[in-house]
């Protein structure tokens, strides 16, 4: 059982490339549908609360199934298996990358790629700013500014937005008492 | 000291990583360009192009590329990824131990709506932290990310997106 929530989270972390949000249906596939341990509707509950947490979305929905499996044992087990693929496949390209930085095709490769990055970063930034509410949509654009241009913590802005949700449920609370 | 420093730097990133992968992005620039220096903007911007083009969440991939090129070891890697994960795995082994009171508690509800804009705002900041002389040398490159941001937005494949733009650069530099 723990060999195979290994080798299931070790597929997943081995083939999908991209975001987080992109190995959801490859989680969902092999934990749903090929080996039957959720059932839908229960696997997407969770999966609301993995989002809503800190850490990468693929790892906390790791730790969420393999916790339901067999309890802490399975989460570490199953957090195992996504990242030993990843950490070894980048700790080779960081120690073979440097000998190949200064080939010039290298070099002319990632030119041609850092502007790109920076597209691939904009669109979910863009993406994200149209169901806010205009209010919001300024909150963000300011932070987006702040950070950039003074080099400010992003760990003070999420303090401050906890801080601000605790105190939104206070203060509603206050109000319904009468 | 390194080891430690660099450890600390990932164990707050994991910590504070709300929001996916490109919120996360901030955080990591914020820790490994601002704060410490470890690395240069160009270095960073390397790593996330081969992030996206490798399995793995991004915040696991930077931390395992940063921990080797800062400390030139192995044990680096190892400690910084260690240090990512931890805070995301003791979290989440508590939220589903205590799942029934969570799921649709209004503190959580309220938190995680005001998050949101923060966090949206932490990804504008992580592509803006890129516009400089060394990722926008000349006008192609405004053209590689008109065209690349163009094809993303309409559902093209992120993947064949950045190979194309590799296959531009090795073409046109």
């Amino acid at each position: 059982m723990l060999w195979q929530l290994f080798w299931s989270f070790f597929k997943i972390g081995a083939f999908t490339f991209g975001s987080g949000y992109a190995m959801l249906p490859m989680i969902e596939r092999e934990v749903v549908e090929r080996k039957g341990w959720f059932e839908k509707e229960d696997f997407y509950n969770q999966l609301s609360l993995a989002q809503s947490a800190p850490g990468p979305v693929a790892l906390n929905t790791a730790v969420f199934v393999g916790y339901k499996m067999r309890g802490w044992i399975g989460a570490l087990v199953a957090v195992l298996g996504t990242v030993v693929p990843c950490f070894a496949i980048i700790l080779l390209i960081a120690m073979f990358l440097g000998g190949f930085r200064d080939n010039r095709y290298v070099a002319a490769a990632f030119q041609g790629l850092r502007p790109a990055v920076v597209a691939l970063i904009a669109v979910p930034f863009v993406r994200m700013l149209k169901p806010l509410r205009w209010p919001m949509v300024f909150l963000a654009i300011a932070v987006a500014l702040l950070i950039w241009q003074t080099g400010f913590s992003p760990i003070w802005l999420i303090l401050a937005g906890i801080l601000a949700g605790v105190v939104e449920v206070l203060v509603k609370n206050r109000r319904r008492m009468p | 000291m390194i080891y430690l420093q660099l450890f600390l730097s990932f164990l707050k990133i994991g910590f504070f990583g709300f929001g996916g992968g490109y919120a996360m992005l901030s955080l990591v620039q914020n820790e490994v360009i601002v704060q410490h220096a470890w690395l240069t903007g160009e270095q960073f911007a390397d790593i996330v192009a081969i992030s996206q083009m490798t399995p793995g969440p991004i915040a696991i991939n930077s931390a395992t590329y940063v921990g080797y090129t800062v400390t030139g070891s192995v044990l680096g890697s190892f400690l910084a990824t260690l240090a990512v994960c931890v805070p995301p795995l003791t979290l989440m082994i508590l939220i589903a131990a205590f799942y029934k009171r969570l799921h649709k508690n209004r503190y959580v509800e309220s938190i995680v709506g005001w998050l949101r804009p923060l966090t949206t705002g932490m990804i504008g900041a992580a592509a803006l932290l890129f516009l400089n002389r060394e990722t926008f040398p000349d006008w192609i490159s405004l053209v590689i990310f008109a065209v690349v941001f163009a094809a993303v937005w309409f559902k093209a494949d992120a993947i064949l997106m950045l190979l194309l733009s590799a296959v531009a650069g090795i073409l046109i530099y």
